[in-house]
This record gives C-alpha cells, sequence and structure tokens, in this order.
C-alpha cells in the first residue's frame, strides 16, 4: 500500500520503521530535513521536506494516489487539519494523533463528521492497556478478539505453579478447562506447541482462552486471578487521569500521589473518588505512610523513566504488589526486559502498535480473508483471525485428521458468536471464523494452513 | 566497516557480470567467431568467484553510507579486471594493463582507446567493448539493485554512491522500484534510439553498438574514424540521443507519469539546453568558413558539442584542426558536462548552477555582510550539506586534476596532450587534444600514466569520494 506519514517524531519513524519492513510504499513529510536525512539512511522511504497540512507538500508526497495518511505531529490541531486536506485532495483513509482530553469526547464526531478512519489517543490508549492489565494481575499482556470474546494472554510459569513441569495434553483433564496454549516463549525462542510439549519454569505461555474461563483456569490453576482491588499511581499526569477513571469504573480504589499541588487540585475536581495525595512520589516514606506494604498493585507513570524504574524496583523489593512500570524510550528496552519492572508499557509501542494493527487489517481485507491480524510475543507470532469461505478445503475434516504445516495452530473457532476451544476431534465449518497462531508470515488464507 | 556484506554484494555483482560477459557469445554464434569460447571461459570463471563470494555470510546487515561508498568503489575496480580478462585471454589486447584501461574506460562510459586500429578487433570484442558502455552508463549496482530486493535503507546507499549528482534522491518511496523506473526509461530509449539508427540504414549490428555508445554516453566507436563515415541524417539522430541521455532521468519521469509541463521548469534542464545552443552557435561562426556548405558546418559544430558536452566522445570531424577558440570552448564543455542523474559524465551543470549561485551569494555579503540569503534551486532551499559538498568536489576535482597533470608529464608528451589527456579522463568524455585528439590514442603513454587515467575515468564516473576513501588507511582498520 502507498502510505504518507505526516511527523517523523518517535512514534512516527517507528511506525516508519515497521511498515516499510512489511514492504509498504512510505513517504515521510516532516519540516525538519535532518531527521528526514536521518531516516533515508536506514529505512528504504522517501522523504518530503514541509508543512504536513500544506496542499502543495501533500501533492507532492503523492496523496493523489496513497491509501492511507497517517498524522502523528506533535499538534492535534495539525494532524485533524492534515487529515481534512488529505481526505479533499485525495481518496485516502486517514489517521491522525489526537491527544488532548477536551478533544476526547468529541471523537465519534471527528471520526463520522470528519471522514477519519482511526483516531488514536496514546495516553488514553495506554492507560487502558494498564487497565486490562491490572484486571488479569498474572497476565503481562492481554490481546482481545472476535469482539471481545476471546483473549490471548500472556503469563509466566513461576517455580511453584501447577503447570511447571506439566504435559500439554494433561492440561485440560487436569483442570476441567476449555483453554488452549498457543505459543510458549522459552529464552529467545518461540515455540507453536504440540501435546506432547511440556511447560517449565520461565515460560511465557500465550493462552487463548474466553475471558469468563480464563478467570476460572486461572483460579484452579493457583494464579492471582482477581482484579486487584487497590492501586497507588505516581504521578499524576494524563495517563493517571485516564487510568485512574477507568479503574474506578471497575470498582478498584485508586491512590494518585502527585508532586504539583495545583495539577492535585485539578485531578481532585476530575476525578472525585480518587484520593489524590499531594507528595514525592519518590520519597520512601511518603509511599510507605500511604500503605505500599498492603497495596495490590503499584503504577510508576512519573515522566521520567529512570525514576519509573527505581521507583518499581524499589516496590518490587518492598512489597507484593502487582507493578506496572510506563517508559517512554524504547532504546535500552534490552536491558530493562532482564530488570525485574513486572509488566512494562511503552506508550509510543501502544500508540503504533494499534496503527499497524489498523493498517494491517486495511491490507488484509484486500484480497485475503484475513479479519484481523495481530502481532503477539515480541512481533514473532502472528495470530490470525480468518473467516471460513464454502470452498475451503478444511471444512468438515477433524482437526487431528487434518494436514497441517508446522508451527501452525488452530487456536479458537467461533461459530456465530459461540466460542469453541479445538480439540483433535472438532470440525471447522463455513462461515466459522478460525484463529490461528503461527511463526511463519504471509499466511493469507486459511488453506494455506495445509501441507 | 561490515566487509562481509561488502563482499556479499560483489559476489552479486560478479554474478550479474557473468551474465553480461556470456553475451557476446551470442555475437560470436551469429558471426562464428572463435573468441566466443575466451568469452564463455571468462563468464565461467566470474560465475565460480561471484558464487564463492555469495558464501560469505554476514554476520550482520549493518550497511551504512561508508560501506556504500566502499562496496561501489571495489565493484567498479573488480568488474574492470574481470571485464579486461576477455581481451587478454583472446590475445585480441596483449598487455594486461592496455586491456584493463580499455574496459576501464568502457564501464565509466569514457571512450578513450587504447587501440591503434579499432576495426582489426573481432566483432565480439568489439561488442563487449560497447557493451560495457551500456552498463556503466546507468550503473552496475543501480542494476542490481532493480532486479535485487536488498532490505532495509542500505540499497540507498550503494545508489547514491553510484549515481552521479550533487544530491540523490529518489523518484519513488522503494529503491527497488526507483532503480526499475530508472532502468526502463533507458531501455525505452535505446530501442528508440536503434529504431532510428535503423531506419537510417545502419546494419543490426552497427546500430546495436551505437545505441550501446550513446546511451552509456561512452563513444566507443567500431570504425577508426568514429562516426564520420555514417550519412548525415545518422549522426542527427546520435546529435539528438547524446543530448537525450545527458538530460536528468527525473525529467523523463515528470513528463511520462506526473505532469509533462512541470518537467519543462526544472532549471538545470533549461541551462543545460541554453549551453548546448549557444555553444553550437558560436562554434558553428567560428568554423562556417571551413565548410562548403553552412549545413555541414551546423552539423558538425552541433555535434562535436552535444558529444563532449553529454561527455560521449563521438567525432565527425578531428576537431583538433579547428580554431583555438572551438577548441578551448570544447574543453571547458568537458568540465561542464551533462545534467545530475543522467548518464553523462563531468561535474553536471546544477554543479554549476550551485557554484554560480553560491559566488553571488557571497558576492552579495560582501556589499551587506549581515544579509542572509538562502540559495534555492527550482523554488527549493539547496541544503547547507550540499553546497560543502559541491565546493569540496570542486576542490578534490582540481587537487586530482593536477597531481594526474603532474604525473603523466614524465612521459614528455606536450603540454596541450597532456593536459586534455587528464581532462578527458577524468571527465568521462574520450578524446582530448594533440595527440589524445578525435584521430588519436592513449596507446604510447607509459603503464603508470595508464593507471593514472584509470583512477581518473573511475573518479570521474563515481564522483571523486567513492574513490578517495579507498586511499584513506583509516577505511581498512579496524575499529
Amino acid at each position: 500500500m502507498k502510505i504518507i506519514i505526516v511527523g517523523c517524531g518517535k512514534v512516527g519513524s517507528s511506525l516508519a520503521e515497521q511498515l516499510s519492513s512489511e514492504g509498504h510504499d512510505l513517504t515521510l513529510v516532516d519540516t525538519n530535513p535532518d531527521i528526514l536525512n536521518e531516516t533515508t539512511n536506514t529505512l528504504d522511504v522517501m522523504t518530503v521536506v514541509g508543512h504536513g497540512a500544506s496542499y502543495n507538500v501533500l501533492i507532492e508526497a503523492g496523496i493523489e494516489t496513497a491509501d492511507l495518511l497517517i498524522a502523528v505531529t506533535a499538534s492535534d490541531e495539525l494532524n485533524l487539519l492534515c487529515c481534512l486536506t488529505a481526505k479533499k485532495a485525495g481518496n485516502s483513509k486517514t489517521i491522525a494523533r489526537v491527544r488532548n482530553p477536551i478533544y476526547n469526547k468529541e471523537l465519534s464526531f471527528f471520526k463520522e463528521e470528519l471522514g477519519l478512519a482511526m483516531i488514536i489517543n496514546p495516553e488514553l490508549a495506554t492507560a487502558t492497556e494498564i487497565a486490562r492489565i491490572l484486571r488479569f494481575p498474572s497476565a503481562i499482556k492481554i490481546d482481545t478478539f472476535a469482539k471481545g470474546r476471546v483473549e490471548i494472554l500472556e503469563f509466566e510459569i513461576t517455580r511453584n505453579s501447577k503447570l511447571n513441569n506439566l504435559r500439554l495434553s494433561d492440561l485440560r483433564a487436569r483442570f476441567k478447562c476449555d483453554v488452549l496454549i498457543c505459543c510458549i516463549q522459552r529464552g529467545d525462542d518461540v515455540i507453536i506447541p504440540v501435546g506432547t510439549t511440556m511447560l517449565y519454569e520461565h515460560d511465557i505461555v500465550s493462552m487463548v482462552a474466553p475471558p469468563k474461563v480464563a478467570a476460572e483456569f486461572f483460579k484452579k490453576a493457583g494464579i492471582l486471578a482477581e482484579p486487584v482491588k487497590n492501586t497507588i499511581i505516581v504521578g499524576g499526569g494524563k495517563i493517571s487521569y485516564y487510568l485512574a477513571h477507568q479503574l474506578l469504573h471497575m470498582g478498584i480504589h485508586v491512590k494518585i500521589i502527585e508532586q504539583n499541588k495545583k495539577r492535585c487540585e485539578e485531578l481532585s475536581e476530575l476525578l472525585p473518588e480518587a484520593m489524590i495525595i499531594w507528595g514525592d512520589g519518590t520519597d520512601q516514606n511518603t509511599l510507605l505512610s500511604e500503605g505500599l506494604e498492603s497495596c495490590e498493585s503499584f503504577v510508576s507513570l512519573t515522566n521520567l523513566d529512570e525514576e519509573n524504574i527505581m521507583l518499581s524496583l524499589y516496590v518490587k523489593n518492598q512489597s507484593n504488589a502487582k507493578v506496572i512500570t510506563k517508559i517512554k524510550r524504547q532504546n535500552f528496552d534490552v536491558i530493562i526486559n532482564k530488570l525485574d519492572l513486572g509488566s512494562i508499557v511503552y506508550p509510543k509501542f501502544i500508540t503504533s502498535d494499534r496503527i499497524l494493527q489498523y493498517v494491517r487489517a486495511m491490507q488484509n481485507s484486500v484480497g485475503s480473508n484475513v479479519e484481523t491480524l495481530y502481532k503477539i510475543v515480541g512481533n514473532k507470532v502472528e495470530a490470525l483471525e480468518f473467516r471460513v469461505t464454502d470452498s475451503s478445503p478444511v471444512i468438515g475434516i477433524p482437526l487431528q485428521d487434518l494436514n497441517i504445516r508446522k508451527n501452525i495452530l488452530i487456536s479458537c473457532i467461533n461459530r456465530n458468536g459461540k466460542i469453541i476451544i479445538p480439540k483433535g476431534s472438532d470440525v471447522i465449518l463455513p462461515g466459522d471464523t478460525v484463529i490461528v497462531t503461527t511463526t511463519l508470515t504471509g499466511l493469507t488464507d486459511l488453506g494455506k494452513i495445509l501441507k | 566497516m561490515n566487509f562481509p556484506m561488502i563482499f556479499s554484494i560483489l559476489g552479486t555483482v560478479f554474478l550479474f557480470e557473468s551474465f553480461f560477459i556470456a553475451l557476446p557469445c551470442i555475437v560470436s554464434l551469429v558471426y562464428a567467431e572463435n573468441v566466443g569460447i575466451d568469452y564463455l571461459i571468462v563468464s565461467i570463471l566470474c560465475l565460480l568467484v561471484g558464487l564463492s563470494l555469495k558464501k560469505i555470510k554476514p554476520k550482520t546487515k549493518v550497511f551504512y553510507a561508508k560501506e556504500g561508498f566502499i562496496a561501489v568503489a571495489l565493484s567498479w575496480i573488480f568488474i574492470s579486471i574481470m571485464g579486461a580478462l576477455p581481451f587478454v585471454v583472446s590475445g585480441e589486447i596483449k598487455s594486461f594493463t592496455d586491456a584493463l584501461f580499455e574496459t576501464v574506460s568502457g564501464f565509466t562510459t569514457t571512450g578513450a582507446t587504447i587501440l591503434t586500429d579499432v576495426e582489426a578487433l573481432s566483432k565480439t570484442s568489439l561488442f563487449w567493448r560497447s557493451f560495457t558502455h551500456w552498463i556503466g552508463g546507468m550503473g552496475v549496482l543501480v542494476f542490481l539493485l532493480a532486479l535485487m530486493p536488498l532490505s532495509g535503507g542500505h540499497s540507498f546507499h550503494l545508489m547514491r554512491s553510484e549515481s552521479p549528482g550533487p544530491s540523490v534522491g529518489k523518484l519513488v518511496p522503494k529503491v527497488r522500484s526507483t532503480a526499475l523506473i530508472l532502468y526502463g526509461i533507458y531501455i525505452a530509449l535505446s530501442i528508440a534510439n536503434m529504431i532510428f539508427l535503423l531506419l537510417g540504414g545502419m546494419t543490426v549490428y552497427e546500430a546495436l553498438v551505437t545505441v550501446f555508445a550513446t546511451a552509456g554516453t561512452g563513444g566507443f566507436g567500431i570504425y577508426n574514424d568514429s562516426v564520420a563515415s555514417f550519412s548525415p541524417y545518422i549522426q542527427w539522430v546520435i546529435t539528438i540521443f547524446m543530448l537525450l541521455y545527458g538530460v536528468n532521468f527525473n525529467f523523463y519521469y515528470m513528463f511520462l507519469i506526473k505532469k509533462p509541463l512541470q518537467g519543462f521548469k526544472i532549471t538545470e534542464l533549461r541551462y543545460y539546453v541554453g549551453i548546448f545552443i549557444v555553444a553550437s552557435l558560436l562554434i558553428f561562426l567560428n568554423i562556417n568558413s571551413r565548410f562548403s556548405s553552412s549545413a555541414d558546418a551546423l552539423r558538425h559544430s552541433a555535434f562535436s558539442v552535444a558529444s563532449i558536452m553529454t561527455t560521449t566522445g563521438f567525432s565527425t570531424v578531428d576537431f583538433n584542426l579547428w580554431p583555438q577558440f572551438s577548441k578551448s570552448l570544447l574543453i571547458i564543455l568537458m568540465f561542464v558536462g551533462a545534467c545530475a542523474g543522467s548518464t553523462g559524465g563531468g561535474m553536471k551543470v546544477s554543479r554549476f548552477i550551485i557554484m554560480a549561485k553560491t559566488v553571488r551569494k557571497e558576492l552579495f555579503h560582501l556589499l551587506h555582510p549581515s544579509s542572509i540569503k538562502i540559495i534555492k534551486l527550482d523554488g527549493k532551499s539547496i541544503e547547507h550539506d550540499v553546497i560543502r559538498s559541491v565546493n569540496i568536489f570542486l576542490i578534490s576535482y582540481m587537487s586530482i586534476l593536477m597531481l594526474s597533470f603532474l604525473i603523466v608529464s614524465l612521459d614528455n608528451f606536450s603540454f596541450t596532450t597532456n593536459l586534455t589527456a587528464v581532462i578527458t579522463t577524468i571527465n568521462n568524455v574520450g578524446p582530448g587534444l594533440d595527440t589524445v585528439g578525435p584521430t588519436g590514442n592513449f596507446s604510447a603513454f607509459s603503464a603508470l600514466s595508464k593507471y593514472v587515467f584509470m583512477f581518473n575515468m573511475l573518479a570521474g564516473r563515481l564522483e571523486i569520494f567513492p574513490m578517495l576513501l579507498i586511499f584513506v588507511p583509516h577505511t581498512w582498520k579496524k575499529q
């Protein structure tokens, strides 16, 4: 596809990196020629120096023939204007990043009246991600499929877990739950498991299940699955606001520690149910006196990555709380992943991830029958949702008799809203949607999973 | 420096060259010549070398601008060495130095020759000689990029190092598509050129080799008198096509795909055409009295100006016998060269435009010391980096020219011969004046001088910097 990205900041360049590696024709627009030069040195893209909302600049970037425009400059208004100009100048789909909470309630208006395909608010997306993690404290990451009916949950197997040293074929009998392990990350390797695969300590497994079943399974397996009851958030920025809002909605007690008194007052006004503490969140006494040891979860959301990392390490040391750390810069993720920081959220990554999902879905809607495509386990595994056509070669044959290629697993069947976690005896029928997890790339049709 | 990666690229280049060297075998079959066997042997040798180099598996794919420069420089040196082998193996050019000179001259589209009697060569070898022009014109690595998908940004480093011009841009987002478009235009122009030449009564073989030499703006002829013996129609066709190949290929892309009229607004194109017209008229006035008809004088002046300016180097008459004014003008045109992003050599019209604008800015600055003026070309401001690199290009260019001139003068030829020989090689033109004039050749020079000329030709074609980097010790050090 021909894609134009306006704004070559962190999100813009990480999007460019992903999209160009996926083979799209990219044109980047930015006012700063130095940044663009830097990008052309590492990526196979074309660049245009100029103001993204200018008609002439967009024409030069080829808006007339582009399929998609992504506006991710620092300014909301510029992004919106950019999308409007693009809409009038060409016939592309448009995505804008809009982060000001004031516009938050107007998103649906923007989408419908201004013809935007997608609006992404990085802070809101991050807050949603954190809230989802807090709902399932044992999970590292959760992705939803089939309109929320199925989830893929990533969690780590600890030494004392009942899952440690378990053969996968015994999993269902042991816990009497319809769940399926669809991939296992062991060190740097990613395994698409078969029945004889064993689970070991430190494995990070991805499990497919409807949300309720997953909760039941976690309970039976002795993994903490209840949503947390309270949380401490350090830092009172936009993410904190969105997060507190969502958590309060779920009935979770929220305590926000913020340094700036004026911001505290604002937050108190916006979130009357939350407890706002005016104090230094990095001060150990403040934390201890606010009940750090007994709290169930802790989120570091200050503006400084270093402070967040230190805070999380300290909290991990002091209590058993579920810890979530926000990190802005992705540059040192190799080292950061080695630290015991609990779940880590990268707002930039979440933003670009959401946009990528849209782009992939858009691309897949052309010429193949992939409904949605997610990259899971650090982009090493694809989870694809296929719609089964009447002529598909997989119809009516029990799964155990299908001659499926290696490293492919049929993880879930959705039959008119009824979720089937497949066993060997299950069959695929026309009209089903099927989720396939695989380490292979470029699957465009369900028929291609066969040898 | 990621040498395994560079070697891997070299391997691919050899694979392509192996294919190219096999092509003259067809000519051999058609004309029942024996030398085809020698080409086949070299082709297989080249294939083996390529395959063994491809066995090197780079640990990392890290590839920066410096690797791009070195890969391009080494590629050009090694394809020249390999391309010279058929001449030596077949015995048609006995000395390796001479064979290498001829091949370097071919690939760099210079067209300078050491052969005293071109017609003595087999048709197969003449085909190969001209074919090197065609490959070298658009560039071996650009060809490679068009066919081989290389991931990431590093393919652009290769393209940038090989393509002529002060700042190299892409036509479309992907390097591969850009390379395909460039070769598409190149091939389309070549086919059009071929048709016009065939209409003029050339044989298929003559037309083919003439197209190769014209398209690459090379200038190897297959007759001793270059193209003088062909009809005026053919000479006009060659004149026009030489000019067409000397135009920035971005123009054709704009003209065909985007907005036709916008293409004509390119400043460089206007200057290029302007310089051609003015220079042709001046020479026409200067030489008119020497020819029986004005039509002849006009044809010869236009042909010579086009040939020299696009750095092709064909000749219809011996301009060495012309008045001093015409000769001097032609020498100046050698420096000017063709447009950036064309197959022509020289310093490029756009560099001269930028230099002229810089000088004007400096003068303006002297009058108004605190004034700030951004230099613009085609409505876009030129980045400081580009201006700096143009200036440094000029300095390096002149330094190489002077140093080469000094070394070459050891051979004790006339001042004009030495100087024009250096100018003509570094600008990839072909003929100079006096001994190396249109009817002369380079065979009399010593081996040392020939290697200096080879360096000049490569430096001229690759725009100096890749070749200079090879001589920087730091390049070869492990960091």
